[in-house]
């Protein structure tokens, strides 16, 4: 049986990957296609938000992948330090402006929506707080890719960054809730709960999240695809320098 | 290690001023919080536990790069590192020797600056209290980020931009401790997670910084 780990030969991974992106391509469109036009024309408006509930088919995806992409780039980060696998490490730097993107994007979908609902753009709510806090986390990150010079280095450094920034990532989740009571909602889409949003709104929103999900893999793969070649660029650059 | 934080403290305290900067630097936000939010001594009242844990804060991180970027530069941390002393006993030693220098004269002039900005009788006690468990946390954490961004040329603003977000609980548990206490309300909960905090990051933090030291040396 094909084993994972033969994805860590750059060309192998390069080659599969060319394989995979445009089926994925096409499964992300129609995934996010169908579920925002399903969720935006084909939803009835909640009878206390009005149509401004539909702003919920971009908040809640975005917001999901936010926190997953930096789980993914935990795994990877952790793949790297133990395996020492190149295309885990230069995964998980290309994940990271993704997820910033995402973050970014709930955050300001969740402002748009605040407004109307809530009479306010920004408040300090355990859940607003604790994903500008992701934010800065995935600033942080980004920038100590961008400024070390020495790819191994990089590497390393950021690969611990992400190891210690999650503990407190997770740390802060807990201080800003004991820390202020929020306005915003509590999980309206857990599998264990009693009460869930319904059925109506729950299937165009689970399509987008599909879509959103596969977005990200899309991205994360064509991005890790860029980083392999622009290090294959530098080597061979060097190389021409050295004749 | 005794030896090393002997040093450590001589080179803080002899070499040019490094040592009372971040307790000057402390004062001058102190000063300014009023020309900024005006002298309406109520209002001073109530932001003054989270002003000066905030004063305190930034203190600490304005003197970070001093941790190790020096002896980066001049190559004694190449000679530590040779020793026989483990990494993670010299990345401790070197946070203890900058709590020592930087964070215990905050705690203890803390108090001194609450008078300036007004702070309710029973605060003293709770923010020096606060101040004396929190700082070491932030020494611990600043440590890391001083050894994630010793090899840059320019590491200062990165650093600060790295070690902040990991300032956030402490920040929150140290001045929720200092406002209750102000308001005379029940402090044991942030008072114990702060303790946590500190206690957890002493024990733990040393090897991730130990680790990247050992990439940055390499």
């Amino acid at each position: 049986m094909a084993s994972i780990w033969e994805y860590a030969n750059p060309k192998k991974f390069i080659d599969t990957s060319n394989r995979v992106i445009p089926g994925l391509w096409v499964l992300a469109l129609l995934c996010l296609v169908t579920g925002l036009i399903w969720g935006f024309f084909f939803t009835p408006d909640d009878y206390r938000q009005g149509s401004t509930v539909k702003i919920f088919y971009l908040h809640v995806p975005s917001a999901l992948m936010a926190i997953n992409a930096w789980f993914m780039m935990l795994v990877a980060s952790l793949i790297w330090i133990v395996r020492r696998h190149h295309v885990s490490a230069l995964a998980a730097r290309a994940a990271a402006p993704v997820g910033m993107v995402m973050t970014l994007i709930a955050l300001f979908t969740g402002a748009i929506w605040g407004q109307p609902m809530w009479g306010t753009w920004w408040a300090w709510d355990p859940r607003l707080t604790s994903f500008l806090i992701l934010f800065l986390f995935y600033l942080g990150y980004i920038a100590l890719w961008e400024a070390i010079e020495n790819d191994d280095t990089a590497a390393d450094l950021t690969a611990v960054l992400c190891l210690v920034g999650s503990v407190f990532a997770v740390l802060s989740r807990y201080a800003v809730n004991f820390w202020n009571q929020g306005l915003h909602q509590g999980a309206s889409l857990s599998l264990d709960a009693e009460e869930n949003v319904a059925d109506v709104f729950w299937y165009p929103a689970l399509v987008t999240m599909a879509g959103f999900v596969l977005l990200f893999v899309l991205l994360v793969l064509i991005r890790t695809q860029t980083e392999i070649r622009a290090r294959r660029m530098r080597a061979l650059l060097a190389r021409e320098r050295m004749q | 290690m005794i030896a090393l934080l002997k040093r450590d403290l001589a080179l803080a305290i002899r070499a040019g001023g490094g040592f009372g900067l971040g307790l000057a630097f402390f004062l001058i936000v102190v000063t300014l919080v009023p020309f900024g939010v005006g002298p309406q001594s109520e209002l001073l009242a109530r932001i003054a536990p989270g002003i000066l844990w905030l004063g305190a804060l930034l203190a600490c991180l304005l003197s970070l790069d001093r941790i190790l970027a020096l002896d980066w530069e001049d190559g004694s941390l190449d000679l530590l590192a040779t020793a026989p002393l483990p990494m993670e006993g010299i990345v401790s030693i070197k946070a203890l020797a900058h709590w020592l220098t930087t964070g215990l004269p905050l705690v203890l002039a803390a108090p001194v600056f609450g008078v300036l900005l007004n702070l309710a009788g029973p605060g003293f006690f709770w923010l020096t209290l606060s101040l004396a468990i929190g700082t070491p946390a932030l020494s611990v954490i600043g440590t890391f980020g001083a050894a994630l961004t010793v090899g840059l040329k320019r590491g200062g603003l990165l650093m600060s931009l790295l070690v902040l977000p990991l300032y956030v609980p402490t920040l929150i548990f140290g001045a929720e401790v200092a406002r209750r206490g102000a308001e005379g309300m029940a402090v044991e909960t942030p008072l114990m997670m702060l303790a946590g905090i500190t206690l957890a990051v002493i024990a733990l933090l040393p090897f991730a910084s130990a680790a990247v030291l050992r990439v940055n040396l390499r």
